[in-house]
């Protein structure tokens, strides 16, 4: 009596299982994107998620892919790069994704690099800056700057623009993103006359930073460069003012978020840092992407959510060029991208799946609220 | 010179919240012999409440109700600590009652374990009730600085820490060697059958010292979040770790030994932070317990007993 039911009952789950991925591949195409929706970096993931979906939905409600309509999946890492590798393994085996898009933190696009080229699904990081990122192999691209670029940027601003020379350097040692920045901010500067007087460390997830600060603090350096993630950074700059620290800070595209300002507060004033974008951009589209953000999301976009959606499009302009959506013909798609004008600037993919674009300078401003409210005001923009 | 007196003045209100966190391992080791695990995430649970009920506030009063102006700073951070005291005092009460009372007459290793599934339950509770992302601890205690000779800056923070922590320490020293109630709890640690034997109602004063261990990991939750405004559900494992080692250093089961070791704990760590890398930071706090227990294994001011686990 009893095994009949559950007999049947299996019967049910297999003509189920099957029928949902029939359905599945017969009119919907998968694209994957892995992020850190929770954690640390939390507003990294939610962002590029947002900016990966608003492109979508545009390009579902254009029609889709020969009437095909594109669903996106995106799993959470919570900031780890090994879950970042299992979400990939599973956006690639288990949901059968056509294509990736992710990360931002570049040791976790590092992580995850290596799986989707061994299962030969093309991935885009919109804002991994990592060169190493997209050495992985041939189906790794990216969309943004690379740190030797950003690094540049940051240094020939400080000594250039700033007139700032002694330099103090404050890296994050479990952030590939952050070691690698530092050392090409550090040999532009020194190639620039420059010094880096000091150079002290930290671990993402600490909160206690006023040792290594007490010690910066005696060299009296002129500016200290925190390549860090937004969550550190406000902290830093926290007890940096606290011990009496008035150096000038300086850092990179990690300090994008809007919650930077809610941890740093008034410490940040003034800062400098390096961004993909800027929303005081009058080209229309970027105009366009924000009226279409603050439509569907009801916030402004950062420079994340504009990376993720110039990623997406890139890819989605590539799958409709490509004579299939294999991952050879796709990666070749991908690798043709010339002149594409994204919200983040002009693309043009390279020989190295790189992207060649303009950063921009931004400075934090708390000007005026006493509340923590703040924003990131417009410097220079540079060409590579 | 100034850059020592910073890293000391650094270490010693990083230290003063390991002292209280600490004291309450001691305490609870000193009547049950029980490690509990789950009292980081008490210090967790601690910043949580704070942020709650400044949220609270702000909500209903406005931002302006915790003026950041000296003394009502000073008057609503105290609040906040008191608040967040009696939190997790009834947490810990029910944490006693439901997880470790029951359990008291079964061979220690069940409590032990019962502490690390109360300590995951929390942290993971924690992650769904707060959610996974950290919280910033908003600020309400204005930053003065303190501008001493040489450079050396006090902030204002470190003086409420340091302070609160030494008050708190003071009033657990009368409560244990001035008052009746240290005197049950006390005959307690020396031997819970002959205590109950004389009159001592055991299950009260067992239950007491968990709210009153509770309270102390509740205020150095809540110091720990002014001066460190992350907060998350699993801040609570390191730092509970590291009073841990520190209570293993000074002796555990004594009150003096834990403040002594939470002391040089957290000089010790900010030295190294200072002076050498910050990567070793938290290797250091366990190669010291590594060593001492090696060389002293009861710690630096334990009694020489011997245990069996």
């Amino acid at each position: 009596m009893k095994f009949i039911p559950f007999s049947l009952f299996l019967l049910m789950i297999f003509s189920l299982l099957s029928f949902s991925c029939t359905k599945k591949s017969a009119d919907t195409i998968v694209i994957g994107n892995y992020g850190s929706l929770t954690g640390s970096e939390a507003t990294f993931g939610l962002s590029t998620r947002d900016g990966i979906q608003l492109a979508i939905d545009e390009f579902n409600s254009a029609g889709g892919l020969n009437g095909k309509k594109l669903e996106l999946k995106v799993y959470d890492n919570q900031g780890k790069p090994e879950e970042a590798r299992l979400s990939v393994e599973k956006l690639i085996n288990v949901d059968k994704v056509v294509a990736l898009l992710g990360e931002v933190a570049s040791t976790r696009s590092l992580a995850a690099a290596p799986v989707a080229q061994q299962y030969k699904v093309p991935m885009i990081t919109p804002s991994s800056t990592n060169p190493e990122v997209t050495k992985k192999g041939n189906f790794i691209f990216r969309t943004c700057f690379i740190d030797p670029f950003q690094g540049q940027v940051m240094a020939k601003f400080a000594v250039n623009s700033l007139k700032l020379k002694r330099g103090a350097i404050l890296r994050d040692n479990k952030s590939d993103y952050s070691m690698g920045l530092a050392d090409y901010f550090t040999k532009t500067l020194t190639e620039l006359g420059g010094t880096v007087i000091a150079d002290e460390k930290y671990a993402s997830g600490d909160s206690d930073f006023k040792a290594q600060l007490t010690s910066l603090r005696e060299k009296h350096p002129d500016f200290i460069f925190i390549p860090g993630y937004y969550t550190e950074v406000g902290l830093i700059a926290r007890q940096a003012r606290e011990l009496g620290i008035s150096s000038m800070l300086l850092g990179g595209d990690g300090w994008d978020s809007p919650k930077l300002i809610e941890i740093g507060g008034t410490a940040l004033d003034g800062s400098y840092f390096s961004n993909h974008y800027t929303a005081e951009d009058k080209r229309p589209e970027v105009q366009e992407f924000i009226t279409k953000f603050k439509n569907k999301y009801n916030v402004a976009p950062d420079g994340l959510a504009a990376a993720g959606y110039d990623a997406a499009q890139i890819l989605l302009a590539a799958m409709k060029r490509a004579k299939s959506l294999e991952g050879d013909d796709l990666r070749l798609a991908i690798a043709a991208t010339t002149n594409h004008p994204g919200v983040t600037g002009m693309i043009t993919i390279n020989s190295e799946r790189d992207a060649v674009k303009s950063a921009v300078v931004l400075r934090v401003s708390t000007a005026g609220s006493a509340t923590g409210g703040g924003e990131f005001k417009f410097v220079e923009s540079v060409h590579p | 010179m100034s850059e020592f007196i910073q890293h000391t003045i650094n270490g010693l209100s990083l230290g003063s919240i390991y002292a209280l966190v600490a004291l309450g391992y001691t305490m609870v080791f000193g009547v049950l012999q029980l490690i509990n695990f789950a009292h980081g995430d008490l210090f967790m649970m601690g910043a949580f409440i704070g942020f709650y009920f400044i949220r609270l506030i702000h909500f209903f009063f406005g931002h302006d109700s915790s003026s950041l102006s000296s003394p009502s700073g000073v008057l609503f951070s105290m609040t906040v600590i008191v608040v967040s005291m009696l939190g997790t005092a009834l947490l810990g009460m029910v944490m006693e009652r439901l997880a470790y009372r029951p359990l008291r007459k079964s061979p220690r290793i069940n409590l032990l374990i019962t502490a690390i599934g109360v300590s995951l339950f929390l942290e993971y509770g924690g992650q769904l009730l707060f959610g996974a992302s950290p919280e910033f601890f908003p600020t309400i205690l204005s930053k003065q600085a303190i501008a001493l000779p040489g450079g050396v800056i006090l902030d204002s923070t470190q003086v409420l820490i340091f302070s609160t922590a030494v008050v708190l320490m003071l009033l657990l020293h009368f409560l244990v060697f001035k008052t009746q109630f240290g005197r049950s709890m006390r005959a307690i640690s020396h031997s819970l059958e002959h205590a109950s034997l004389i009159g001592i109602n055991v299950n009260k004063v067992i239950m007491i010292t968990f709210m009153i261990s509770s309270a102390l990991a509740g205020a150095a939750g809540v110091m720990y979040s002014i001066s460190y405004p992350k907060i998350d559900p699993l801040m609570g494992l390191l730092p509970g770790l590291k009073a841990f080692v520190a209570a293993v250093l000074g002796g555990i089961g004594n009150i003096k030994g834990a403040l002594l070791g939470a002391t040089l704990l957290g000089l010790a760590e900010t030295y190294v932070a200072g002076y050498i890398s910050s990567s070793y930071r938290d290797a250091l706090a366990f190669l010291v317990l590594i060593v001492v227990l090696l060389l002293r294994p009861s710690g630096i001011l334990g009694s020489k007993k011997i245990e069996k686990v």
